[in-house]
């Protein structure tokens, strides 16, 4: 077992991506996820890698298409006006099947909006990253372990799917410093066949594109596109489960949201109201089974989440909404206390009993 | 001996090889209508082409190899 | 003995340019050089978005499509990622000079190893013939249907001018296809691009200034004029940076 050391949720997760292979990252600092930026300048020099600070977001991100493109293990990070500026290459991305990683630290918006911890792209990453039909795989991490962990299975979704896979990590999880288990090394990359490496005159031309002007073949393309969805849909959810083996009420959180949410359940317990949480660990592929299930088996939801209510759709997407699904709303970077979540599920409680 | 051959296929009619041949060699031709849809280019007096290749430089479309 | 043919470097695709436009002498000379240096297995090509969108299916070496304006970067990533490459990016004015002026003012500043072909023919092709950043004062095009206001859309960017004021870049030229012999003299330009990123000195962009018949509404012949006559003063041919010159000189 590995010794664990005390890191910012940043930190870690730019270590685990180094650990993970990634020798090019390219980003622009901004709030609250430049210790990201700050870390990979400092080591990526020292192991071999690329650090290179772009002119703007849009250049970050078409600089990793371009790595992407070539074959190499590529990053970036942001926080959420700067991801917005990333939508134009997350789109090209997806248009041209390549593998990136792309971390959101975010921060409370609209606009240039705050720099406290926010949820408030949860619609941005799971609905409308950029223009045209797609996703990006969404990972949710909790904690600095996770910022680490998923960081490792992000690479590695991406590579699998041939896809984008966004780190939907928030100003708490990004600035806390916790204990964490770094995962080990692997430098080796899976062969990209595709790549353009040049043809050294023994293969027909690559070309990485994503124009299509027969509107048959562009339609082809997005129907093959949707079925590897389809896969990932049905194989790659995740999620965890809190004190759900009995629960009638059941919380729905992610993030540090699901952190105090956790708090307020244990204490609901002691008083003897049976709640409970599904966190799902992948936004997208959203965990609609395990909200299914739990349909079956609790009265009511409770969704608790770091912005106006973007993630209760999924809830009630999910359930069929066969039971009411209540929120429990904090924007702008508040963080709702475990106090306050105890007092809704106490609320709930109420109603559900009578 | 100096030789041009037009790959008239290829040739969209834009005469820029006509102003560019130094002995005004080169014509479009009238008679004749490419897959394309264009009159292509032809040479009038191949004998007296000294393969300088103006017309080949000028040339968008790689229509035209040189030979001496 | 063949003294003139199509370049390998170029796939057997028909260009969908329109008849006279120049892009297909400017790719043209691009395939040529690169057949000449031996590079078109090592070589990775950036097609910008603009009439030069297809470029991917006519050049032989790797292609990768790059969003409007971003070719700069692409190229960057795709640089860094293998160095080993040669990385040209090909690009239109709207997309190197409009949306994309941060990309390539900042692959020039880094000094970044690519090599950059830049078409400028002063206005908008694939969009059917819009004022571009380097439509002439006076200009008349479908969105400046009363001529290139400056006081209304200000004045051109000259690009290499431009450029010539960072330390970043290695060899700025700017060349014109409207004759032979100016055909022959880019053809010198874009070689000594290539040769600098093979060398490692560089940065390196050459501005062709090009023509449009269809959107500027002449003949092909009379589009060559138009470049010599109206173009060509307002952005003077030449080499505007030779890092090598200098230090030459400096010696």
């Amino acid at each position: 077992m590995a010794e664990k050391v005390l890191m910012k949720g940043n930190e870690a997760l730019a270590e685990a991506a180094i650990r993970a292979g990634c020798r090019h990252y390219f980003g622009y600092p901004i709030t609250p996820q430049t210790e990201i930026t700050a870390y990979m300048a400092r080591r990526l020099p020292k192991c071999g890698g690329t650090f290179l600070q772009a002119e703007s977001e849009i250049g970050a991100i078409n600089m990793v298409y371009g790595a992407a493109a070539a074959g190499r293990r590529a990053m970036t990070s942001s926080s959420s006006p700067g991801i917005s500026l990333k939508s134009e290459g997350l789109s090209y991305l997806a248009g041209a099947d390549l593998p990136a990683l792309v971390v959101n630290v975010q921060r409370g918006g609209p606009g240039l909006g705050g720099i406290q911890p926010s949820q408030s792209d949860y619609f941005q990453a799971t609905r409308a990253p950029g223009h045209g039909d797609f996703h990006m795989i969404v990972l949710a991490p909790a904690s600095v372990q996770e910022m680490a962990e998923l960081t490792t299975k992000g690479f590695h979704l991406a590579d699998k799917y041939r896809m984008t896979c966004m780190i939907l990590a928030d100003g708490t999880v990004g600035q806390m410093m916790e204990p964490v288990e770094l995962p080990v090394h692997t430098d080796e990359e899976p062969d990209r066949p595709w790549a353009v490496t040049g043809t050294r005159m023994n293969r027909p031309h690559h070309i990485i594109n994503s124009l299509y002007l027969s509107p048959e073949k562009l339609e082809e393309m997005n129907f093959a596109r949707y079925a590897r969805y389809d896969t990932i849909r049905e194989k790659e959810p995740l999620w965890e489960e809190f004190h759900m083996e009995d629960a009638e009420i059941c919380l729905v959180a992610f993030g540090i949201a699901a952190r105090v949410a956790k708090a307020a359940i244990q204490q609901a317990r002691s008083e003897g109201i049976r709640a409970g949480l599904i966190r799902p660990i992948t936004l997208w592929p959203f965990p609609e089974k395990a909200l299914m299930r739990a349909a079956e088996q609790c009265l009511a939801f409770l969704s608790v989440e770091l912005n106006m209510g973007q993630m209760i759709d999924d809830i009630r997407l999910a359930t069929d909404c066969r039971r009411t699904v209540s929120l429990l709303r904090h924007a702008g970077g508040v963080i709702p206390t475990p106090a306050e979540v105890l007092e809704r599920i106490r609320q709930i409680a109420g109603g559900a009993q009578t | 001996m100096p030789r041009i051959i037009f790959d008239a296929d290829r040739c969209k009619g834009c005469g820029l090889c006509v102003s560019a041949c130094p002995r005004q060699l080169l014509t479009l031709d009238r008679s004749r209508i490419n897959r394309k849809g264009y009159h292509p280019a032809k040479i009038t007096d191949p004998e007296r082409c000294t393969a300088c290749a103006c017309c080949a430089v000028m040339c968008p479309d790689c229509v035209i190899t040189v030979e001496r | 003995m063949i003294v003139f043919e199509r370049p390998n470097a170029l796939t057997d695709r028909d260009t969908h340019y329109c008849p006279g436009c120049t892009h297909g002498i400017i790719h043209r000379l691009v395939a040529e050089v690169i057949d000449e240096l031996e590079i078109e297995g090592q070589t990775v090509g950036v097609a910008p978005v603009g009439c030069a969108v297809m470029a991917y299916d006519y050049f032989a070496c790797d292609m990768v499509e790059a969003a409007h304006g971003r070719a700069p970067a692409v190229a960057t990533g795709i640089k860094r990622a293998n160095p080993d490459n040669v990385v040209f990016t090909y690009q239109g004015d709207g997309d190197l000079a409009s949306i994309g002026t941060a990309e390539t003012v900042h692959a020039a500043a880094r000094g970044e190893n690519i090599t950059v072909i830049f078409v400028n023919n002063a206005i908008y092709g694939m969009t059917g013939g819009q004022m571009a950043p380097t439509s002439l004062p006076g200009q008349i095009t479908e969105t400046s249907p009363y001529g290139r206001s400056p006081a209304v859309c200000g004045y051109p960017l000259r690009i290499c001018e431009m450029l010539a004021t960072l330390d970043g870049p290695e060899y700025l030229a700017r060349v014109s296809v409207h004759s032979v012999r100016a055909v022959r003299r880019a053809k010198k330009a874009v070689r000594r691009a290539f040769e600098n990123q093979l060398t490692g000195r560089g940065f390196s962009l050459v501005e062709f200034l090009s023509s449009c018949p269809t959107n500027w509404g002449m003949t092909p012949q009379e589009a060559l004029t138009w470049v010599e006559s109206t173009m060509i003063p307002y952005y003077p041919l030449g080499v505007y940076k030779d890092r090598s010159v200098r230090e030459a000189e400096e010696e």
